[in-house]
């Protein structure tokens, strides 16, 4: 059940886009959406589409594992489609009822929306899909180190975000074997109102979050033992350096921003 | 007479239809027969979690059934509850799971949701804590104030106070200190010999298990590699050690003693029987 959670899971694998740098991918991820959100008319959400597919296929991760990623945001892809599609204003109707109104102007709305949300969450999942946890943070660190001349701490920052990463599937874990702990003695998760049933929550979180402090005084202890202290001179076993290939994306996601760009202008 | 639990023909497999599928008990078939103390012994990974998970009803069978009673489990999915204040399963490392402010309120968590109130359930949370040996000035303190081998106690007696015809234990004795270990197998002996209930013994250990249980039943890779007495078993010795798996120390003794040429059987498992052995050779005027 609680396993069963896949969002933005990483896939391992040996592709082209798993070799890419993070901070290429998460570049071409910027420019993918500042792409995606100037695209109009169906020649660029045509360019867009045709991009996403290129990278799916040298992915390997597989369309189905893309499309599942879509099924949280069914309500989400929904709504915005039926309100784009009935409150768009317009000088001519199909359509009236009330005050929903439904234009040919509206549908196209519609569905150019749905197809944004649609493109938009399988092209940032196909990054986290194809970049491990720690590859990403490794990427964000280093895009965000010029931040650190106005103070900010990112090292911290993206400790913080690695440590979260690392723990959620020990935690899922945890849970899971609590709640079959207190099932074993009778506890009773599924019936009853929502007062009763936030109540039965209590025999899990209590312990979940006991152990939580637990595990986190242990991996200080742990960090501390090893003589961490911040990012100060700390240097990596995986130095994150550009290739060939990261060149190459990095001009290609370039080019289609530009063709998007220009596909717009030549449009309207 | 009829066994207290059959488990028929049970397979489990996680993760049906994906790239991860794997099946952590495949056919397993064996009975646990009534007031028994039976010991389950595997590697990690051998399916030993999964398959005592299903005896209570936590988990569900991809195929094959478990009959409490002669009665599937499932038979009734609404009323799963029942079997689970029937067979008692007490997790490795219980001591996490507890959550009340008071020793005494945890142990009463089982038998409340059982439905037992005043005397009753009062009765069912001081009972358990004696057979674990929790002092009544313990029952007020903050389970959190204890030490983890109590702690322990505390949670093995949140399920002994439902009064479980069969009782699960999952390692109990993991990761206690020698004195520790030996304390709290000798609550369990006395609770089995003084209440005759059912006890399914998990372990590693097979000198543990060899001290304490009536039969043991040996799992390897989802499958149940054997099951007999423990001389049955440890007769087997070779057999056993070929399959990764350890036999207790004294037998190891035996066998080495054997394999050197002297005239004894190798399935001997205690300290006692080895002497016994032994110095019926002397007086044989054979050996060493």
């Amino acid at each position: 059940m609680l396993k069963d959670i896949t969002l933005g899971q990483y896939f391992p694998g040996n592709s082209i886009a798993h070799k890419l740098d993070p901070r290429t991918k998460i570049l071409l991820v910027t420019l993918y959406i500042i792409a995606l959100f100037s695209a109009k008319g169906w020649m660029g959400y045509a360019v867009m589409a045709v991009t996403l597919a290129a990278c799916v296929k040298v992915s390997h991760v597989g369309l189905r594992a893309l499309v599942r990623g879509l099924k949280p945001l069914v309500f989400i892809i929904a709504f915005t489609g039926i309100l784009n599609m009935f409150f768009t204003p317009d000088t001519h109707y199909l359509w009236e009822w009330g005050i929903l109104r439904v234009s040919v102007k509206g549908i196209e709305n519609a569905l150019f929306m749905v197809i944004r949300i649609m493109l938009l969450v399988m092209g940032t999942f196909l990054m986290t899909y194809t970049t491990s946890p720690i590859r990403l943070t490794d990427g964000l660190e280093s895009l965000l180190n010029p931040l650190k001349k106005i103070h900010v701490p990112v090292h911290e920052l993206a400790m913080m975000m690695a440590i979260a990463l690392r723990f959620i599937p020990t935690l899922i874990e945890e849970t899971d074997k609590i709640m079959s702990a207190q099932k074993a003695r009778g506890a009773d998760f599924d019936s009853g109102n929502i007062f009763q049933k936030a109540k039965a929550l209590v025999p899990i979180l209590v312990p979940l979050f006991i152990s939580a402090f637990r595990r986190a005084d242990e991996l200080a202890t742990a960090m501390e033992c090893r003589c961490y202290h911040g990012g100060e001179g700390r240097t990596k076993l995986h130095v994150l350096k550009y290739q060939r290939r990261d060149y190459v994306a990095l001009t290609g996601g370039t080019v289609i921003l530009a063709l998007v760009v220009v596909l717009r202008r030549l449009g309207t | 007479m009829e066994p207290i639990l059959q488990v028929k023909d049970l397979t489990h497999t996680y993760g049906a239809g994906t790239p991860f599928q794997r099946s952590a008990v495949e056919h397993m078939s064996f009975d646990v027969n009534e007031g028994e103390f039976l010991g389950i012994i595997g590697h990690t990974g051998s399916g030993k979690s999964t398959l005592i998970q299903h005896l209570n009803g936590l988990l569900q069978p991809t195929a094959g059934e478990i009959l409490l009673r002669g009665k599937n489990i499932w038979a009734e999915p609404k009323k799963i509850r029942e079997v689970r204040f029937k067979v008692g399963l007490v997790f490795q490392y219980p001591e996490y799971q507890l959550f009340e402010e008071t020793v005494y309120k945890d142990i009463a968590f089982g038998p409340a949701n059982q439905g037992k109130t005043g005397d009753e359930l009062d009765h069912a949370v001081r009972e358990a804590a004696k057979l674990v040996g929790i002092r009544d000035d313990q029952l007020e303190k903050s389970p959190f104030e204890l030490s983890g081998g109590q702690k322990r106690r505390v949670a093995l007696a949140g399920v002994l106070a439902m009064e479980p015809e069969v009782l699960v234990l999952d390692e109990p004795t993991a990761g206690l200190d020698p004195a520790g270990r030996e304390n709290l197998m000798a609550n369990i002996r006395d609770y089995h010999r003084n209440k005759g209930k059912t006890i399914i013994l998990v372990s590693h250990s097979m000198d543990e298990i060899a001290r304490n249980v009536d039969r043991i039943l040996v799992l390897k890779n989802a499958h149940v590699l054997m099951q007999g007495t423990p001389a049955e078993v440890f007769a087997r010795g070779e057999e056993l050690l070929s399959a990764g798996l350890d036999v207790p120390q004294i037998t190891r003794i035996a066998m080495e003693l054997k394999r050197r040429g002297v005239d004894i059987d190798p399935a001997v498992y205690t300290v006692e029987a080895l002497e016994r052995q032994l110095l019926a050779l002397r007086k044989g005027g054979a050996g060493c």
